[in-house]
């Protein structure tokens, strides 16, 4: 490593061993107490053939110091969202607020089983049920499940839904016949995924020169016939909204198809625009974006799926529903309203997630709900736009702008400019992480070449915008003078750039006891050579 | 410059065609593994499988992004490249030759003279930009 490197910190230990390397022998951190049952043979107990053999071989011999000091200093290797902004675009990294956190630590919520009786849980059922609630007013669609368990997960329960509604709206036969789903050439790979593992064949609609779905595109692969539907980011990937979504809706409608809408880019409609009102028939939603729980490696996320009147009976079961009782006492002869987990819907597609989902998820995105208010989502949403507009035109003198309309919550540029002295997208990605930033989404959406996708969110205020448009302008300023420092970037890290291709092409998936990895390369050398 | 060589057929999807009889043998363009980067795994079909024109066959994932690739002709795999299994990295080092993906028998061999020719693509490519 060279050493005019500038480590980010003056850390005792730059680079950490394996906790399997720190492995002394005759370390423990345990003593077991003296035998007090008599002696058995193992033999008696484990059948030999579920025994290991190789003596726990490889296994670290660590006390709880040495554990804790290992874990200790690679946490201090993180970036996360609580050091700075995280420009990630298309997932929305805003900020995790400490008190949704406190929340979902409430002791009643996080210890209750999830097997208690409705009765015993009428109040984690009602967070359940109100967060559903809300969730149908942002949406304007009114049938909710919380039971997806991320983006994905959401979206195949969508495209399951739709599914499943046309098999009953047409008779299985004719269903068969109507396997077309629609989707943009901006989408995200997960579209065409969730699309194909429902049994569906993807036709891609070409995206215009402003960068939005070609309507005349659309209605021709309509003409074709056999459209079950049509799946729609919006605003879509390259952060812009799609202004014809109310035409859109109605040509795939009057082609018998539904619309399912992805909603990982909600942070721009959230208060402002409901997809029910435009026209949209399915959404999932992303908590772990747009309504700030953890994600990424603080996850789980969590991606209810919300949708229309006509499409609730295809919900997954169980579905929490409020009933009303009569009360037992019988001189109040009160109604009390009472919730319950609800299996009756003949038409479901089923379970999709043991229990009841990520139920912390849930209390967090109800936390973030109910602090904030009608008024403060919208103000939400409006900085977040706010935001990414100030980046844009930030940014214009010194990158290329790929679509000249005004972005929604995210903005994408390009390395056309930069990449005639050679400095790609990657590079400058590399190189933001110098100025302390973490990079934006790079490569994606893939109809762009070299895109750079920036994603601020309403977390962060104008100082830490100036400072990364600063950033950026003062990285296409060296990509000029001196190409070089930012083609080998990053140089204030711990490690330089790594090699991805190797990664990929050869990845070392486990660690193995370094006398066996030696015998086996060694192996390998010589089938190979 | 990437380099495009004149006796080979190319699709506006980036792949190149070469015609040995009644085989087209198939692969992607210089400017294509240019622009994908790093490729780190090959997905292809079997010998025996049929396309028609425009079909995906499989597809490359590089470092950036895994992206389809399509038969520009119609026929039946005869050959694919398995060396790419362990090797991707031949299809950015030499994609008109090593890197070589699928051979198959054309069922309709005029369709090549509908793809362009190295002068046309070359051309298509710089307009891209």
């Amino acid at each position: 490593m060279a050493s005019n490197i500038t480590k980010v910190t003056n850390h005792i230990s730059p680079n950490e061993a394996l906790i399997f390397e720190r492995s002394q022998p005759g370390r423990a951190g345990f003593s077991l107490p003296a035998l007090d049952v008599d002696e058995s043979s193992i033999d008696e107990i484990i059948p030999r053939e579920m025994q290991r053999e190789d003596a726990l071989e490889g296994m670290p011999e660590v006390t709880e110091v040495d554990v804790v000091r290992h874990f200790t200093r690679m946490s201090t290797w993180n970036y996360s969202i609580d050091q700075g902004m995280y420009p990630l675009g298309s997932c929305t990294m805003k900020y995790n607020s400490r008190l949704n956190e406190k929340v979902a630590r409430i002791a009643d919520f996080a210890n209750l089983h999830p097997l208690a009786s409705e009765s015993a849980a009428q109040g984690a059922l009602q967070v359940i049920y109100e967060l559903q609630q809300h969730l149908a007013e942002i949406t304007g669609l009114p049938g909710v499940s919380l039971q997806p368990a991320a983006g994905a997960h959401g979206e195949m329960t969508g495209i399951m839904i739709i599914r499943a509604y046309i098999d009953a709206r047409d008779g299985k036969e004719a269903s068969a016949q109507r396997r077309t789903m629609l989707i943009p050439d901006s989408a995200h790979g997960t579209n065409p995924a969730s699309a194909h593992l429902s049994g569906f064949t993807v036709k891609t609609i070409k995206s215009t020169a402003e960068g939005l779905t070609d309507l005349d595109h659309l209605r021709e692969l309509c003409a074709h016939g056999n459209v079950a539907g049509l799946m729609l980011t919006n605003p879509n990937t390259l952060g812009l909204f799609e202004r014809n979504i109310q035409e859109i809706c109605r040509i795939v409608h009057d082609a018998g198809g539904l619309v399912y809408m992805d909603g990982a880019n909600m942070n721009a409609l959230v208060g402002i625009a409901r997809p029910g009102d435009m026209g949209v028939d399915v959404i999932h939603l992303n908590l772990h974006k747009t309504f700030s729980t953890p994600h990424g490696g603080g996850g789980p996320g969590s991606g209810p799926c919300c949708c229309t009147k006509e499409l609730e009976p295809f919900l997954p079961v169980p579905r929490v529903v409020a009933s009303t009782s009569v009360g037992d006492s019988d001189s109040e002869h009160r109604l009390k309203p009472m919730l319950r987990l609800d299996y009756d819907y003949p038409q479901s597609i089923g379970r999709v997630k043991a229990f009841l989902g990520n139920y912390g998820m849930m209390l967090r995105a109800l936390a973030y709900i109910l602090t904030h208010g009608y008024d403060g989502l919208l103000e939400a949403t409006q900085a977040a736009v706010l935001n990414a507009r100030y980046i844009a035109h930030g940014l214009l003198t010194d990158y290329d702008k790929p679509f000249d309309s005004d972005p929604m919550h995210e903005v994408v540029f390009t390395d056309k400019r930069q990449a005639r002295k050679g400095v790609h997208t990657l590079d400058i990605a590399k190189r933001l992480i110098d100025y302390g930033f973490h990079p934006m989404t790079i490569y994606f959406p893939l109809i762009v070449s070299g895109a750079m996708l920036i994603e601020p969110t309403e977390s962060v205020g104008r100082q830490e915008l100036d400072q990364f448009i600063e950033a950026m302008r003062s990285i296409a300023k060296e990509a000029v003078e001196d190409p070089e420092l930012v083609l080998n970037a990053p140089h204030s890290t711990r490690v330089g750039r790594l090699d991805e291709a190797a990664a990929a092409r050869k990845p070392v998936l486990r660690w193995k006891p370094a006398a066996t990895e030696s015998a086996e390369s060694r192996s390998t050398a010589s089938h190979s050579s | 410059m990437a380099s495009v060589p004149d006796n080979l057929h190319y699709s506006k999807d980036h792949e190149w065609v070469r015609v040995e009889g009644d085989i087209a043998v198939i692969g992607i363009t210089d400017h294509a593994q240019d622009q994908l980067g790093d490729v780190v795994y090959v997905e292809l079909p079997k010998a025996g499988d049929e396309f028609a024109a425009n079909d995906s066959f499989g597809s490359v994932e590089s470092v950036k992004a895994v992206s389809e690739i399509f038969t520009p002709v119609t026929g039946k795999i005869t050959e694919t490249n398995d060396s790419l299994n362990d090797e991707p990295e031949k299809v950015n080092k030499d994609p008109y030759g090593d890197g070589w993906m699928i051979k198959m028998t054309m069922k309709s061999p005029g369709e090549v003279d509908s793809l362009l020719t190295a002068a046309e693509y070359e051309d298509f490519t710089k307009a891209e930009e």
